[in-house]
């Protein structure tokens, strides 16, 4: 009886193997993207499977940093989709790139809360105590995060808002210490609150008062040999991905030049 | 360029000062209850003893979310501190403290425990009969006799909160002088790429951690020989 347990699992593991092997590589990819991107590259590839059935993308989150620390050590992703053009280029100037940058969206930074409405507030209201903590991401290593510490310096309450300011890992942590109420208000990416279920209020940070977010993606060297990487990587200029990109709130290349 | 920034020396400060606050109240309540555990028998003995190992099992994320959701503005604890006037504890310094007593309480009280029951009941029971007190039974036999154990209790305790990273990742908020430990530094220095700075500090951890059981190792023995 064990013995004929034991054999019929033999035959199940050597199976699995079998269809494992079976599968090409071409038919499997894992991206790397930023974490402001979670529900609408989510999406994306969503689309993209139903449409390309059999090819399968698996995507992973972080700050754009972190993502460019774990490729430069041996990460294996095909695409990396960055939060800015920076990261991308320190790819390519390394030598660990398959391509070069191509910027496939324009972000933005909005003032969000789950408690305080948020509607018509300036940056500058911001040092006022009623707006409580301030969660904005690492600026050390999420392009969001460097954004939000230009708006706040250029408004001139970077200094007095030391006390109050915390620090989410990436923008997505960022936006659950704000969605979460454990900080009043998050200096978020619009994409992760525009079609949010969590109630609250947002207004945009004035776009002059920080860098533009021109967010690129790059092939990495492995991603450069694989068709699905390069065929995911049209799709998500194309139409279809482009209409996904737009409804959370990204301006797109071709818009943002005129 | 000196080795370290200011930065980093502020974080290192504020590890050893978490750390240590951490261990003096875990030993505070460990003591009572790990001498307790060693000696009931009450039902709840089992119960208590699994719930007392549970953050030795549990992965540190969940501790952390569960603690976000807990002491955050909407949840039951912290709902109940905001009630009394007190401020909120997730990003402050104080709610470090009290998430690395639930993370590193194993840590102590288990070789608490596991030495206040090596000791048994019959030195306590000599000392009964020469009309030592409660109190003075607790302070003057077992605790010298399960020195090695608190030794042990007291430098795993330190070690483990040094070294704490998920828990604090979740719940801490990465506020210089505030919540941002060791741990946390290292982390940012090599998601920025500046991989000299994060190996720098790595190198104080490992010091730290090397010092640490070495220290125990040597008071241990110099006790038991005395």
């Amino acid at each position: 009886m064990v013995r004929h347990l034991l054999r019929g699992l033999l035959a199940a593991c050597a199976l699995c193997a079998a269809t494992a092997m079976g599968q090409t590589a071409e038919s499997h990819i894992t991206v790397a993207a930023a974490a402001d991107l979670h529900q609408a590259l989510d999406e994306v590839i969503a689309a993209y499977q139903h449409d390309h059935p059999g090819s399968r993308i698996d995507v992973v989150y972080g700050s754009s940093g972190n993502l460019l620390t774990q490729i430069e050590q041996g990460a294996p992703f095909e695409i990396f989709f960055s939060a800015d053009s920076n990261y991308p280029q320190q790819l390519v100037d390394h030598g660990k790139a398959g391509g070069t940058p191509v910027p496939y969206a324009f972000g933005h930074l909005v003032m969000w809360s789950a408690s305080i409405d948020m509607k018509n507030v300036q940056v500058a209201d911001l040092e006022q105590p009623k707006f409580g903590r301030i969660a904005i991401a690492n600026p050390q290593h999420a392009p969001y995060g460097k954004r939000a510490e230009q708006a706040l310096r250029a408004a001139g309450v970077w200094a007095p808002l030391q006390s109050r300011l915390v620090f989410g890992d990436n923008i997505g942590q960022t936006a659950q210490f704000a969605q979460s109420g454990n900080a009043q208000v998050g200096l978020v990416a619009e994409s992760l609150v525009v079609n949010s279920p969590v109630m609250g209020s947002y207004a945009p940070v004035p776009p002059s008062l920080y860098e533009p977010l021109k967010q690129s993606f790059v092939l990495t060297k492995k991603g450069a040999e694989n068709p699905l990487a390069q065929d995911f990587a049209h799709y998500v200029q194309a139409g279809q991905g482009k209409a996904v990109l737009s409804r959370y709130g990204f301006k797109l290349p071709d818009e943002a030049k005129h | 360029m000196a080795l370290l920034t200011e930065a980093d020396y502020q974080a290192l400060g504020l590890t050893l000062q978490l750390a240590a606050t951490v261990t003096v109240l875990l030993l505070v309540i460990g003591l009572p209850l790990a001498w307790w555990l060693a000696h009931t028998r009450s039902r709840w003995r089992r119960p208590i003893t699994a719930v007392v190992a549970l953050p030795l099992v549990l992965p540190p994320t969940v501790l952390g979310f569960y603690l976000l959701m807990l002491l955050g503005p909407n949840g039951a604890a912290g709902r109940a501190i905001a009630a009394l006037g007190l401020s909120a504890l997730p990003f402050t310094f104080k709610g470090l403290v009290v998430a690395s007593m639930i993370y590193s309480l194993p840590f102590v009280v288990q070789p608490l425990h596991n030495a206040f029951e090596a000791v048994g009941r019959r030195p306590m029971e000599v000392a009964s009969c020469l009309r030592a007190g409660p109190l003075d039974r607790f302070f003057n036999v077992a605790l010298p006799l399960a020195w090695p154990g608190v030794i042990t209790a007291a430098v795993l305790g330190f070690a483990h909160t040094v070294g704490e990273f998920g828990v604090v990742l979740m719940i801490g908020g990465n506020i210089p002088g505030q919540t941002r430990v060791l741990s946390m530094r290292i982390y940012d220095h090599v998601q920025a790429g500046e991989y000299r700075q994060a190996s720098v500090l790595s190198l104080c951890l490992l010091a730290v951690s090397f010092v640490a059981l070495l220290a125990m190792s040597l008071l241990r023995t110099r006790r038991q020989s005395a």
